[in-house]
């Protein structure tokens, strides 16, 4: 691997603004390293070669004219397979739309092409971005790039791997329960996801609506930072996103933590975590204490609530949005079929993986009649719960840390018999989508077996500066692992 | 208790269909999702008013302008069949 990849988004574009490198040339080597990386990391659904050079050739002539107004400009990155590109397919890594072009793109592929990024390709995840390793891909298994016999997390597996094997400087994930923080710890990238609201989802395929953010993996807390200024803000064609103060988010993270209130729940922390990650997460900890951080003990007791209560309602919304697969404006459609019912019910049945019918059919059935009380309305009434508790303990701290997942990276195949096992693994990233707030895992350390660890630090509603500039303050003064 | 039946019934509402092994499979499944659902139940909400939106927004409206739309044709590409104007569905009235 060139040691170019190394770099981080500042140095990149410095390189590219002094005329070091070319964009060109920079594209040509992403490419390279995908193509000799590739037949084990498994990370890209598509690579769009040609469309790359031609943006990158885009990105020379703005930089050559000196009028470049991002510092992405000219730097190659991936986007996850279920944020819509326009000529450019889209597959949500599922037979049903395998052959599904876009005629539009989505929100945040508008702002990146304003800033003249270069997307080299579209990467892997669990099927309609449901899952925890990314084996419920219709196509491929990505591979961790710590080791290639244990999966990426998932569902935003390729995006994860696709940095941590160095392919792209950054990527572009979706988190609706912690798709882009569990990959991220379990990769050793940075991940974050926004506060509900904070980025456009036009054009992001919908899973499950009241949860879905996108938000950027890197290689560190700066390029996150970098990436989100330029994907946020409101757009009148998702009527969630809201006006957030001035989308900067780069500036004044070198600030420190003296002061600052950190919590440290204690439920986050139990007998189901792993001792070697409990360790490496309350190291940092204290590292940021040394710092001048105040570290606060709080309580969050919803906490195994939390997971059921995600699974009934992202479950719910998947079922509801999931129905317009139905064969017939676009996606799969069966060969076969002897009425319209059959029609719509077999290409469904052949175009979902078994996660998908597992959500969907969950989701059909706590919707049900009969059934809507005792779960779906339970749940939402549990996730007032979630929030208020949130809400009451960010009034006596200003951040919260945990870890970002339970254990290390799993072998491939380990978990696949026993979906609620699997769910597992998303036990402490779940109620920061509840409850719509910006979360980030950042790497803090790596466990016996040589498999990152990350710690989890979550913020209050569009105070993402805040858990920011921790990240940021730890990555200064951790040192290597 | 998830019987094989009420898989049946909640596949016919999702338009799924399974046969005779995945069905025993997806009653198992659903069965364990469920009991892993039910420990909601340890805890009282009563009076507790249910969220559906975690930031609150409320009547987002926008001027009701005529904008142009997507090209027919650019739309019918992506269609598993269809003719010059319209998507293809089996005959639903004889």
């Amino acid at each position: 691997m060139s040691d170019l990849f190394q770099c981080s988004v500042r140095e990149i574009s410095e390189k590219l603004k002094k005329k070091e490198i070319s964009s060109v040339e920079l594209t040509q080597k992403s490419l390279e390293q995908i193509h000799k990386t590739e037949p084990q990391a498994e990370a890209f659904l598509t690579v769009c070669e040609e469309q790359a050079l031609a943006q990158a050739k885009k990105a020379d002539e703005v930089l050559a004219a000196g009028t470049a107004q991002s510092i992405l400009t000219g730097i190659p990155m991936a986007v996850k397979d279920n944020i819509c590109t326009k000529g450019i397919r889209t597959t949500c890594a599922s037979r049903m739309l395998e052959h599904f072009i876009p005629p539009y793109d989505a929100a945040v592929m508008e702002k990146l092409n304003g800033a003249n990024a270069v997307m080299v390709g579209k990467v892997n995840l669990d099927e309609f971005a449901m899952g925890s390793s990314t084996e419920n891909s219709y196509f491929k298994k990505t591979k961790n790039p710590h080791d290639l016999t244990r999966v990426p997390g998932g569902s935003s597996g390729g995006s994860a791997a696709s940095v941590g094997f160095h392919e792209v400087f950054y990527s572009l994930g979706s988190d609706t329960g912690g798709s882009i923080r569990q990959p991220a710890a379990y990769c050793g990238v940075v991940g974050l996801k926004p506060t509900y609201g904070l980025v456009s989802r036009y054009g992001l395929v919908a899973f499950a609506s009241s949860l879905d953010q996108i938000g950027p993996l890197a290689n560190n807390v700066e390029d996150c930072a970098f990436v989100l200024e330029t994907i946020a803000g409101k757009d009148p064609r998702d009527a969630t996103s809201v006006d957030s103060r001035k989308a900067d988010f780069s500036s004044g993270l070198g600030k420190g933590v003296k002061g600052l209130r950190i919590g440290i729940p204690k439920e986050y922390f139990g007998s189901s975590l792993n001792p070697e990650i409990k360790e490496k997460v309350l190291n940092a900890v204290k590292a940021l204490e040394k710092e001048g951080a105040e570290i606060v003990d709080i309580s969050l007791k919803e906490l195994d609530y939390a997971l059921p209560a995600y699974y009934i309602i992202s479950s719910a919304e998947a079922s509801s949005n999931l129905a317009r697969y139905d064969g017939v404006k676009y996606g799969y459609r069966a060969q076969e079929f002897d009425s319209l019912i059959d029609m719509y019910r077999k290409s469904r049945t052949e175009g979902f993986g078994d996660e998908v019918k597992r959500r969907i059919m969950l989701g059909t059935y706590v919707l049900s009649s009969g059934y809507y009380d005792a779960y779906y309305k339970k749940a939402q009434q549990v996730r007032t719960l979630i929030q208020q508790s949130f809400v009451s303990r960010f009034e006596q701290v200003d951040a919260i840390i945990t870890p970002t997942v339970p254990n290390e990276a799993f072998r491939i195949g380990e978990k696949t018999d026993n979906p609620t096992q699997m769910y597992l693994e998303d036990i402490y990233t779940v109620s920061i989508n509840i409850a719509g707030l910006p979360a980030m895992s950042v790497p803090c350390g790596k466990t016996s077996s040589n498999m990152p660890v990350g710690m989890q630090i979550i913020g209050k509603h569009f105070d993402e500066k805040t858990i920011l500039n921790v990240g940021y303050t730890y990555e200064q003064i951790r040192g290597t692992f | 208790m998830i019987t094989k039946e009420t898989v049946q019934y909640v596949a016919d509402l999702a338009r799924l269909s399974f046969d005779e092994t995945s069905i025993e499979k997806f009653t198992k499944d659903m069965e364990q999702i469920i009991g892993f659902a039910d420990k909601l139940g340890e805890l009282d909400t009563e009076g507790v008013n249910p969220t559906a939106h975690s930031v609150p927004v409320y009547n987002v409206f926008r001027e009701d302008e005529v904008k142009e739309s997507f090209p027919r044709n650019e739309i019918l590409k992506n269609a598993p069949e269809k003719d010059s104007e319209y998507f293809v569905v089996p005959k639903v009235v004889e």
